[in-house]
């Protein structure tokens, strides 16, 4: 299996780098997962089991309500496809990064940036995913993925983000 | 000014030097006619003429006028003094430190009047003598002679030290001029900010980023109230922990090795503990770690989170923020960790209580509706008042009287620029006003008083 992953990913990077070397500019797009044969991915997809890969074929995040760290519907869904890759990966270790939004003090940000990150994990776990493949971490608000202030701001900074920690084997 | 600021260990050493020179220029018996009132919701600022102190044997004029210029701006700053202007003296300066014309200042209405002199030491340090002045009663306040090094900025730590006598002996308050703050120094772009430990005097003067930090991600700097220590949180790698430093020596370590990720530091009034939190699953607990003999103490198992604990003066009591019962709330428990009860009972939520040194009220952050307030109310969460409020304020910490507060605001100037600094306002909630900082200035924390 590792084996053939590194072959994998070998000819997805030579396509990669024969075709443009547009890299992902919108990372976060939770796109739908792509087809199961790599060979055939299109030009410009990222290396298979690859953060990239996550971030545009899976979606590497999920939001959350203001003060609050429960999963919604979408965040289930975006968190089943994400159980299925890391499945599909099992050499892919992944730390859990909690966010929120400017709207809260520092303590307790960092405090529930952690709870988010738990949240997410959790549910990730409880689908089968070995919990020793999943750290956690808090960035509490200091660092935001939108700049700026306002609602459009705020819901997109309230978030869990996947991180491929160390891939391969 | 790249001259290094004075670590608190110097600084005793110097103040005690200081202090074995110090004379007393003959105060009277009388205890002051003229006071000014502090405590009252309005404050009559009082009209006090400070003349520049007089250089005599060869000393630096300017060196004395220096003292008198930080001396007017810390009373000024206080909100409790209103200097009056130099220009409308009649009596000379020099005239006024042989001997006070009383009824030249009398016609100025100044209720206090400050002379005095910077001599030559045949040491080669300086001298500086100040005499205040009840001036309707014609009478000496106080006067007290400190001697000096001649270089450096130990002129300003002497000019905080006569404020503290003047604002002391008018007030009835401690003085908190000869005071540091440490805060953190932010710049860059907001999705990679760089947020770097820095330190000033409580003015702003003597401004810089402390040296060889691990980290350019920090957190929540607090004062040691007896030591030159500070207690941080400091991103290292992808783990956030907590961190004592040494502001003289620079030596810095992690608290401990926790499993999971500790914050919110602040140490007990006794300096040999920190408490904080650390992140454990789902939930975030409060615990204290004595530093001598590194024995960890969990204190909070409640569910939810509880964070941002803070030890009242007398160490018996923590109050620290939980949402166990839903939103953040302000709560009080037992310094062995029973008996936590719910304190605030407003509209919104309420974060990170800061104990007063004096005991008597709890600085907090609120937020409601958008807005975001700092509030006092007492220990038992009666008396609730709000004190500032904005977009974003927070982070309030005490200096040493526990009459004046600090705390940060950040505004936004269109939608993606922002102006973040510190500001300072009496707890009566008059005087706010900007303490100058070179950049974005956030989590300010106030030294101890630095006088022995």
């Amino acid at each position: 299996m590792n084996m053939n992953m590194k072959l994998v990913g070998v000819v997805a990077a030579t396509i990669l780098l024969a075709g443009c070397h547009s890299k992902s500019e919108t990372t976060a797009d939770t796109g739908a997962m792509s087809g199961g044969d790599v060979s055939s991915s299109q030009t410009g997809s990222a290396i298979p089991g690859s953060e990239a890969d996550l971030a545009q074929n899976v979606g590497d995040r999920v939001f959350f309500d203001l003060n609050n760290s429960e999963l919604s519907q979408e965040a289930r869904q975006t968190l089943d496809r994400q159980a299925a890759w890391l499945k599909r990966y099992p050499s892919v270790r992944v730390t859990l990064e909690g966010h929120c939004d400017e709207r809260g003090t520092r303590e307790y940000n960092m405090a529930l940036g952690a709870r988010r990150a738990n949240a997410a994990r959790a549910y990730l776990v409880a689908l089968g995913v070995e919990s020793g493949r999943i750290q956690t971490v808090s960035y509490g608000a200091e660092r935001p993925a939108v700049l700026g202030t306002g609602e459009s701001v705020w819901s997109q900074n309230r978030r869990a983000v996947t991180v491929v920690a160390q891939a391969g084997a | 000014m790249t001259l290094p600021i004075l670590s608190r260990a110097h600084l005793f050493d110097r103040v005690r030097a200081v202090i074995l020179a110090l004379v007393v220029l003959g105060v009277p018996t009388a205890t002051a006619k003229v006071v000014v009132n502090v405590t009252q919701g309005t404050i009559n600022p009082l009209p006090i003429a400070i003349t520049a102190l007089q250089g005599e044997g060869g000393a630096d004029p300017q060196v004395g006028a220096a003292i008198s210029d930080v001396v007017t701006s810390d009373l000024r700053n206080s909100g409790a003094f209103r200097p009056l202007d130099p220009a409308a003296f009649i009596q000379a300066a020099q005239a006024a430190a042989d001997q006070p014309r009383f009824a030249d200042w009398k016609v100025l209405n100044a209720q206090a009047l400050v002379t005095g002199i910077v001599a030559a030491e045949p040491d080669g340090r300086l001298r500086a003598d100040f005499r205040l002045w009840d001036v309707f009663e014609q009478t000496q306040l106080a006067g007290v002679s400190y001697k000096f090094p001649a270089q450096s900025q130990s002129y300003r730590q002497i000019a905080h030290m006569i404020a503290d006598v003047i604002y002391k002996q008018l007030t009835g308050e401690d003085g908190y001029f000869n005071t540091q703050v440490v805060y953190v120094a932010e710049s860059g772009p907001f999705d990679r900010r760089i947020k770097r430990l820095a330190i000033m005097d409580q003015d702003g003067a003597n401004n810089r980023i402390l040296g060889d930090q691990p980290s350019s991600l920090v957190l929540t700097p607090r004062f040691s109230p007896n030591a030159p220590e500070i207690t941080y949180m400091a991103f290292m790698g992808n783990k956030p922990r907590v961190y004592v430093r040494n502001i003289e020596t620079g030596r810095q370590e992690p608290l401990g090795d926790f499993p999971g990720m500790s914050f919110a530091p602040r140490f007990a009034p006794d300096g040999n503990r920190v408490i904080f939190s650390q992140a454990q699953g789902a939930d975030t607990n409060i615990f204290v770690m004595d530093t001598r003999t590194r024995s960890t103490q969990q204190l909070t198992s409640s569910g939810g989170i509880s964070t941002a604990p803070s030890y009242s003066p007398d160490g018996s009591k923590i109050a620290f923020e939980s949402d166990r019962g839903g939103q953040p709330q302000l709560y009080v428990m037992d310094a062995g960790g029973g008996g936590a009860h719910r304190i605030s009972f407003g509209q919104g939520s309420y974060d990170a209580p800061v104990w007063s040194p004096r005991g008597d009220l709890i600085a907090f952050t609120k937020r409601e509706g958008g807005q975001f307030y700092i509030g006092v109310m007492r220990p038992d969460g009666s008396g609730e008042r709000i004190i500032a409020q904005g977009t974003h304020v927070e982070g309030p910490t005490w200096a040493p009287n526990g009459s004046v507060l600090m705390y940060f605001k950040q505004q936004w100037l269109g939608q993606t620029q922002s102006r973040t600094r510190l500001y300072s306002i009496r707890v009566t909630g008059q005087n706010e006003h900007e303490i100058p900082t070179p950049t974005d200035a956030s989590d300010p924390a106030w030294s101890p008083s630095l006088t022995q």
